[in-house]
């Protein structure tokens, strides 16, 4: 099993949970997150005082699936929410050990 | 008040001396003009709430935003009631001897002031009520100066003292028949009264509380400018009825006065959108807002003199000069007058107060000086500008020093980080999950 997390740009939610759909992928989990990478932040500026907002507002999204389905997935991820300008995101993978589902007390591939 | 001042300046023009005042004239009641007056009171009022209330709080962080809030409100309810006790009678009785001074103690409780009691045109009722709405909104512009970090308590303390020996006197020497308006100093809707007044004592405030914790370091930006926008919008609409209800009655004047006051916020909203836009690069919400109030600040003095012409002039001087100094000055000078108080209340008064002693004459547009020639009106001017300084500036540090050695002005450093709405209040502005 392979859990995979990617940072992309707010707007781009959408198109990146259709894409999922596509492929199959059955759930996502969404958070709101700042931070920054090569993309530059920007500076705001209220009756002359200056501030550099350095953290930008991305969103995180983490969806565990079969091991099989990691390549897929990453592909749509990125053909979805691809713009061609820094600050797009980036999507990791990593292997993921044991999956419970709550309700019915279910392990491994048939919970995700 | 307003128009037995205006009465004044004919009478000086006339070389009649000690002429009666115009309320002592008129005492008819005029339907047309208690209707407009009843209006004006409610629009000023809703320029303190929930106007700027919101302006301001639209500009404080999200963890003190309730408190400006509420100290706007509680000092509407503090200066109602001190106004009801004794404020009334300070500012518009009479002083007997000293009532070139103060107006006195005579009629506490607004004894003796009845259905059918007049001022001028209108019951006596409507005038005590509209210029109630004055003394509430002239307090509450001070908040801006130390938000953030004043104790809520010393607050109060300090918003009472300072209405019965600092609005309250200067009130009475402008309006209430006092020495200043014996002068022939044109202030029309409270350019020194209201504004010079409460920025000074902003700017005092701001010194003698020093500055938040983090100014200059930390980012303090304003947490919620869709806010700031509607309190501006508010405080525009409002104006109307403190600028055209300063005249007492619905007539010519206060048409003029309208019309002056649209035109003067216009210029100067673009005024400071343009400067900005110039100097940074970009327009900015906060920059227009801020100089649509300091163009309503600027023609306050003015509007019962001025034309249109006046007011474009006016408008634009306040809004590229309470730019400079909201923004230059206050950095030059280091000082922490957290939401512009004095940068834009006391400067934008001070440009409109000079002012009014040009573009009231009938050469430039205007309906008259209450002296012979602009030089001599400019001289008036300047000296009400100065003694309103000079006077909120002493007695306010006094005050301000008197309240600290007495119960402290500032919350501790740990109420000042947590934010005033949980350490002054026990609740939070927002809740959102």
């Amino acid at each position: 099993m392979k859990l995979v997390t990617a940072i992309i740009k707010p707007f781009k939610l959408d198109d990146v949970r259709q894409a999922l759909h596509e492929v199959g992928v059955a759930g996502v989990t969404v958070t709101e997150v700042k931070g920054f990478g090569r993309q530059k932040g920007h500076t705001e500026l209220y009756r002359g005082a200056e501030y550099k907002v350095d953290f930008l507002p991305k969103l995180k999204l983490e969806i565990a699936i079969r091991g099989d389905l990691a390549e897929q997935v990453v592909e749509a991820i990125q053909k979805a929410a691809v713009t061609g300008k820094i600050g797009d995101g980036k999507i990791f993978v990593s292997s993921l050990e044991e999956v419970t589902r709550i309700r019915t007390g279910e392990t491994g591939p048939e919970a995700i | 008040m307003f128009k037995k001042i205006n009465g004044r300046y004919v009478a000086m023009m006339a070389g009649l001396l000690g002429m009666l005042p115009s309320l002592a004239l008129a005492d008819e009641l005029s339907a047309g003009d208690t209707a407009w007056m009843l209006t004006a009171t409610a629009l000023v009022l809703f320029m303190t709430i929930p106007g700027l209330s919101l302006f301001y709080a639209g500009m404080v962080r999200s963890k003190n935003v309730l408190s400006v809030l509420m100290q706007c409100f509680a000092i509407t309810a503090l200066m109602t009631v001190l106004w009801v006790i004794y404020g009334y009678n300070l500012a518009f009785g009479d002083g007997g001897g000293m009532n070139a001074f103060w107006g006195g103690f005579g009629n506490l409780f607004l004894a003796g002031m009845g259905v059918d009691s007049m001022t001028g045109t209108i019951p006596e009722s409507v005038f005590m009520t509209f210029q109630m709405t004055f003394a509430i909104i002239t307090p509450a512009l001070i908040v801006g100066a130390f938000a953030e970090r004043m104790k809520f308590s010393a607050l109060l303390l300090f918003m009472g003292v300072w209405l019965t020996i600092v609005y309250a006197p200067i009130c009475h020497w402008v309006w209430g028949g006092g020495w200043l308006g014996d002068h022939g100093v044109l202030d029309f809707a409270g350019g020194t009264v209201v504004h010079i007044n409460a920025g000074v004592a902003g700017l005092v405030a701001a010194l003698v509380l020093g500055k938040r914790k983090g100014f200059g370091t930390a980012a303090m930006p304003p947490h919620n400018l869709t806010l700031s926008v509607i309190g501006a919008s508010l405080l525009w609409v409002g104006w109307f009825g403190f600028n055209a209800g300063s005249e007492l009655a619905a007539d010519g004047t206060a048409g003029m006065a309208m019309a002056v006051t649209q035109v003067a916020a216009a210029a100067a909203a673009l005024a400071w959108m343009f400067a900005e836009w110039k100097v940074h690069g970009k327009p900015s919400v906060l920059g227009i807002i801020s100089g649509a109030v300091a163009g309503l600040i600027a023609i306050t003095p003015a509007s019962g003199s001025v034309g249109p012409m006046g007011a474009l002039a006016i408008g634009a001087a306040a809004g590229m000069g309470c730019y400079w100094a909201a923004t230059s000055l206050k950095r030059a000078l280091g000082y922490d007058d957290s939401l512009d108080v004095f940068g834009v209340h006391a400067v934008g008064g001070i440009i409109g107060a000079m002012l009014t002693g040009v573009f009231s004459a009938v050469s430039l547009g205007g309906s008259g000086l209450a002296h012979d020639t602009i030089p001599e009106q400019l001289i008036a001017q300047g000296m009400g500008v100065g003694v309103t300084i000079f006077y909120t500036a002493v007695v306010s540090f006094i005050i301000l020093k008197a309240i600290d050695a007495l119960i402290g002005l500032r919350v501790d450093e740990d109420s000042e980080t947590e934010g005033l709405d949980v350490s002054q209040h026990d609740e939070r502005g927002y809740i959102l999950n």
